[in-house]
């Protein structure tokens, strides 16, 4: 039961965000979209109920972590995405790389603080992962520029990707 | 005035660094570093000119109370989202895809992941 509201008041929510300006109810909506959007939610919730909350983590509806999912993408990951894509444009101009795969040891304990390591990783220019080792929830993060003595290491820690700020620790206060 | 110089800065970034991503896709030798070049320049500067929409889009709607400026911001901003997450999900799927059916990093200093599935 819970798994159908929770998925029916998501997809409400994006269908309103998507029609918002339709008309003037509460400003922003026409009675038509708000009923096809109920409509929507009860579909969507009773289809999609057992995919969309299939990870069972009750942290994530606590709405102090969607503030501070949204400060990370719009603070600490931006700027280190910035910076990233600096430097990767840089190699493009000048083809000086140097490529390789590394074992990166994530320190995540559930799939979703995975999912979002793994994810700003791979949008973090420079960095891209490509497989998982599922026992332990390491990243296996192909580098475009492997610094020197990095290559011989068994493992690095994940917030060695990261330059600026302490992202991993950050995604765990967000996702665990 | 300053809003137009913003709106042209915010596209000429957008526009640099998806010129930036389609080099490096003709300049990189395999398949990892063009996914490099490719999907993380092309985000950046997708983020960049949708950011020029909703900018244009916030001010024209604060200026006319139009509803449908509202809706162009709002959608600029999913499509951001959006975009965000797929390009990260897509990029993980076609690396992991090659790596399976075997493409080798070129030029590439060591290999984890090679040594894992071979031990």
């Amino acid at each position: 039961m819970l798994s159908f509201v929770v998925t029916a008041l998501f997809s409400g929510a994006v269908y309103l965000l998507l029609t918002a300006g339709s008309g003037s109810i509460l400003r922003f909506w026409s009675s038509q979209e708000l009923l096809i959007a109920a409509i929507v939610a009860v579909v969507v919730g009773f289809a999609a109920r057992g995919y969309f909350t299939r990870a069972r983590q009750s942290a994530v509806l606590n709405p102090v972590r969607w503030l501070r999912a949204i400060g990370y993408a719009l603070g600490p990951f931006f700027l280190e995405m910035a910076k990233a894509n600096i430097d990767v444009a840089c190699r493009v101009i000048t083809g000086r790389i140097r490529p390789g795969i590394v074992r990166v040891k994530s320190g995540m304990k559930t799939d979703f603080g995975t999912l979002m390591l793994a994810n700003s990783i791979t949008l973090t220019p420079g960095t891209l992962t490509v497989g998982i080792d599922e026992e332990t929830n390491d990243l296996y993060v192909h580098m475009i520029n492997v610094s020197a003595g990095i290559e011989s290491r068994e493992s690095l820690e994940a917030s060695e990707l990261f330059g600026l700020f302490d992202c991993p620790a950050r995604i765990r206060r967000i996702a665990e | 005035m300053i809003l137009n110089i913003l709106i042209w800065t915010a596209i000429g970034i957008g526009l640099f660094f998806n010129t930036l991503g389609v080099v490096g896709i003709l300049r990189f030798p395999d398949v990892y570093t063009r996914l490099h070049a490719d999907t993380k320049a092309t985000t950046f500067g997708s983020i960049f000119t949708s950011l020029a929409v909703i900018l244009y889009a916030a001010a024209h709607y604060f200026k006319t109370q139009d509803g449908q400026y509202a809706t162009l911001a709002l959608h600029a901003i999913i499509a951001v989202v959006v975009l965000a997450i797929t390009n990260a999900t897509a990029a993980h799927a076609i690396a992991r895809a090659a790596h399976r059916r075997g493409h080798k990093p070129v030029q590439a200093v060591c290999d984890r992941l090679e040594e894992h599935n071979q031990p």
